[in-house]
């Protein structure tokens, strides 16, 4: 069959011409409103109306309460000896002991590099895996206690767009099937109503309707994207988990999937989870932001406090290293921090902050303790002992009198911890303030 | 600009001791015979690239950049594919060249570095095996054991910790960025004077990425090699190319120096290009403005500009002169060195007044 769209078009037309008056079916091919990208534009896409549709970044919503509440999830593989007896001979730290919300409607973007861990917290949310540990509160359920069956109701509040539009689809079935599936499994509508839900959803998420019965060869990457996203809609879920939804697509067809996920936020009021090792992409969709190194959360906070002011070097190692295009205008490269080597292992992670082997500010203190992941900010939260602005980070250990613990990170004898709110999900009304080491408010 | 058939290559000099670029294209077009037709996959493509210079090629995929600089490394296959123009590498003609006088520049005077190190690496052989057998082979009388020595050193060189003892690791006990350095070795061990990196960074990390970056920008000044840097990341362009040519459907639709490309662009493509990126330092009031539509197929192209079916600013050409006649690459509002292929007949006004307070409404401002 030939791909090309201008014949394709050529067909349609003529089609349309001769049977459009009879059948009225012109309507169901033309009315979608985000551009199709299977057919071929007839008219020349005028600039402004392509500009309407395109989106700035998503804003915040600061009173916005959570869907859910992650507290101290944890998540460890074994590792099995060769041979015959397979004993386990230790744990990949995936995840270790991460707090985290997302708040309904919002979304949250999780960065870091890859084997951070930010792909199995997408995973351990979906419930694709069960936790080693730690509680995850949706609705009032915490899914982490839940059984396989408990959980099937529930699947339908969480759905999970995969990266891959090649291998996320199955290719031998229909698109109409593979979107119509969870509608069926979930006994939702009577079965001769899945094929006007199905069509409804291609509609929404940018398809020709009518190509229900087609197979997933016969679509382009971001079309098959696009499928991927329709099968997670089709059950009106509350929460969105995204893992790296764009980053196996074409540059220019990225920015039509953003745009897609953006307006169907608004429309359904759908909560995200968005896993990206993309920052600008992140940026873009997540008015929030948590940095993950090695099964750990070292920074969370909103867009212009991570972007703007981070206060964590891994943080800011990771942003001077994006290249920007608007260096062009400046010539040659910018200043960057260097990270050396390579991510540890997460069977053995280093002791204390597990940043501290590439971390140029690293002390003794760093492999002695390990730094909390503390408030310091109405919407921020950092795990450095010298947490500081790139540029301004503190000589001596900001969380010593918090740990009770002196520079060296040795305790102090007779002193206690005086920190009470290291690991809760969400961000307390007061926050310890790095200048005056008291805690404040707002 | 003349159109040089496949001329007998008078010498076969290796090295860069040639007036002019190192690398000249001209008018290239690169075709496959299929089932379905020919597909031109490279059109009448013309460039060059002198000798400690990086020029940046950006474009879709199926854009034909990698098409173009594999036609450069002499990798396709003469019976599946007919290449017409004209590549200079040094003074020699690539373009009928003899296999065997061929395999003598491959890796020796010119190297390519692939996306995929993990695909690009055979797994059964050690990483210090395969680095070795590029060496001797280029120098015959290089004795085993010197093959090794040059492989530690170039492990040492692209920064691989402990080279002596990881020289005997094979592919899969690297990480990815380890793998990238260690591809990176073996298109450098025989001091190339081109090298070609097809996406060298996409599937790596940021903090990967910089390395990997800073690692080819201080080898390259070290031995002043051409370099020709494909990639989509228009950020990577910009910090390390001189000169950026961008592609569309197998043609140069635009090209310039990096900052000229970057920032006063005038072709509608390199526009779309920009606009579809978020960028991690933009405001967050830039939109993010998708360019609509597929690539076309190369099979039936679309007629006169093959941009014409997604381009937002065709209204803006009197006539249908853009589906009935393709655009001449000509200069740009006058200014030497940049060249656009496109009908509009004021794109900088557009760009500024139209597109820019889009897309970057923080640059708009300053420029106003």
């Amino acid at each position: 069959m030939s791909q090309d769209p201008n014949a394709k078009v050529a067909v349609d037309a003529s089609e349309i011409g001769a049977n459009a008056a009879e059948t009225g079916e012109r309507d169901l091919s033309h009315h979608t409103d985000v551009v199709d990208d299977h057919e071929a534009l007839e008219e020349a896409p005028d600039f402004h109306v392509l500009a309407e549709q395109g989106h700035v970044a998503t804003a915040l919503d600061p009173d916005a309460e959570p869907i859910i509440s992650v507290d101290n999830l944890k998540m460890y593989f074994p590792v099995k000896s060769s041979g015959l007896i397979r004993r386990t001979v230790g744990h990949v730290q995936a995840v270790d002991g991460i707090s985290f919300q997302v708040p309904r409607g919002g979304s949250l973007g999780l960065v870091g590099e890859s084997g951070c861990g930010k792909s199995t917290t997408g995973r351990l949310i979906t419930r694709l895996y069960t936790p080693t540990g730690g509680s995850m509160m949706f609705e009032g359920q915490d899914l982490a206690k839940l059984s396989n069956s408990q959980m099937r109701p529930l699947r339908r509040d969480v759905q999970m767009i995969f990266q891959d539009p090649y291998t996320s689809l199955n290719p031998r079935h229909t698109v109409g099937s593979i979107v119509g599936a969870p509608l069926a499994v979930h006994n939702i509508v009577p079965k001769n109503k899945i094929l006007p839900r199905v069509q409804e959803l291609l509609e929404v998420v940018g398809l020709n309707p009518e190509h229900y019965n087609r197979y997933p060869n016969e679509f382009s990457g971001g079309q098959r994207q696009r499928i991927g996203i329709a099968r997670a809609l089709t059950l009106n879920p509350k929460l969105l988990v995204a893992d790296e939804p764009v980053s196996a697509l074409d540059v220019s067809i990225q920015a039509q999937v953003v745009n897609l996920l953006q307006d169907l936020q608004k429309e359904f009021n759908i909560a995200f989870l968005f896993i990206a090792h993309d920052l600008a992409v992140v940026r873009h969709f997540c008015p929030e932001v948590a940095v993950m190194y090695l099964g750990k959360i070292v920074e969370i906070g909103d867009r212009e406090t991570i972007y703007g002011q981070a206060h964590h070097p891994y943080t800011q190692a990771l942003l001077s290293a994006v290249p920007d295009v608007k260096q062009a205008a400046i010539g040659g490269r910018r200043e960057r921090i260097r990270l050396e080597g390579d991510v540890p292992s997460p069977i053995n992670p280093p002791s204390g902050c597990r940043f501290r082997t590439r971390c140029q500010f690293a002390q003794e203190i760093c492999a002695k303790v390990e730094p909390p992941l503390l408030q310091i900010g109405e919407r921020h939260k950092v795990a450095c002992h010298f947490a500081g602005e790139l540029g301004a980070h503190p000589a001596t250990p900001v969380t010593t009198d918090l740990l009770a613990v002196d520079d060296q990170g040795s305790p102090v004898p007779g002193a206690t911890p005086t920190n009470k709110q290291l690991t809760i999900p969400g961000y307390e009304k007061t926050w310890y303030d790095l200048k005056s080491k008291q805690t404040t408010g707002a | 600009m003349t159109i040089t058939s496949p001329s007998s290559p008078s010498s076969t000099t290796s090295a860069g001791d040639v007036e002019g670029p190192f690398l000249q294209v001209e008018d290239l077009t690169v075709t496959f015979p299929t089932q379905d037709g020919p597909v031109q996959a490279v059109k009448g493509l013309s460039y060059s690239v002198e000798l400690g210079k990086t020029l940046g090629i950006v474009g879709e995929s199926g854009s034909g950049k990698s098409v173009s600089s594999m036609a450069v490394m002499g990798l396709h296959d003469a019976r599946s594919s007919e290449i017409t123009g004209s590549i200079r590498v040094g003074g020699t003609e690539i373009v009928g060249l003899a296999e065997s006088r061929m395999r003598k520049l491959r890796g020796n005077s010119m190297a390519m570095i692939f996306q995929d190190a993990l695909a690009a690496l055979h797994p059964f052989y050690r990483v210090g095996d395969q680095l070795a057998e590029g060496y001797g082979i280029h120098h015959p009388k290089a004795s085993k054991r010197d093959a090794r020595r040059r492989a530690i050193e170039m492990l040492d060189r692209v920064g691989i910790p402990q080279p002596d003892r990881r020289v005997d690791d094979f592919p899969h006990q690297f990480s990815g960025g380890m793998r990238q350095r260690a591809m990176i070795a073996m298109g450098l061990i025989n001091d190339p004077s081109l090298l070609i990196a097809d996406e060298p960074t996409t599937a790596l990390d940021v903090t990967v990425q910089a390395q990997i970056l800073d690692l080819l920008q201080d080898l390259q000044r070290e031995f002043n090699s051409a370099v020709i840097i494909i990639t989509h990341d228009l950020g990577v362009i910009a910090e390390m190319a001189d000169d950026v040519l961008v592609m569309y459907a197998g043609r140069c639709v635009e090209f310039g120096t990096t900052k000229e490309i970057l920032t006063k662009p005038e072709m509608p493509y390199s526009w779309g290009l920009l606009s579809s990126i978020p960028e991690v330092g933009a405001s967050t009031d830039a939109r993010l403005i998708p360019i609509p539509g597929n690539p076309p197929s190369l099979l039936k192209p679309p007629s006169g500009c093959s941009f014409h079916p997604r381009c937002a600013h065709r209204d803006k050409v009197p006539g249908d002169l853009c589906v009935t006649q393709l655009p001449e690459l000509t200069s740009a509002s006058n200014r030497a060195g940049h060249l656009k292929r496109c009908h509009l007949p004021n794109p900088q006004e557009i760009y500024q007044t139209e597109v820019l307070p889009e897309i970057a409404p923080d640059l708009a401002e300053e420029t106003r």
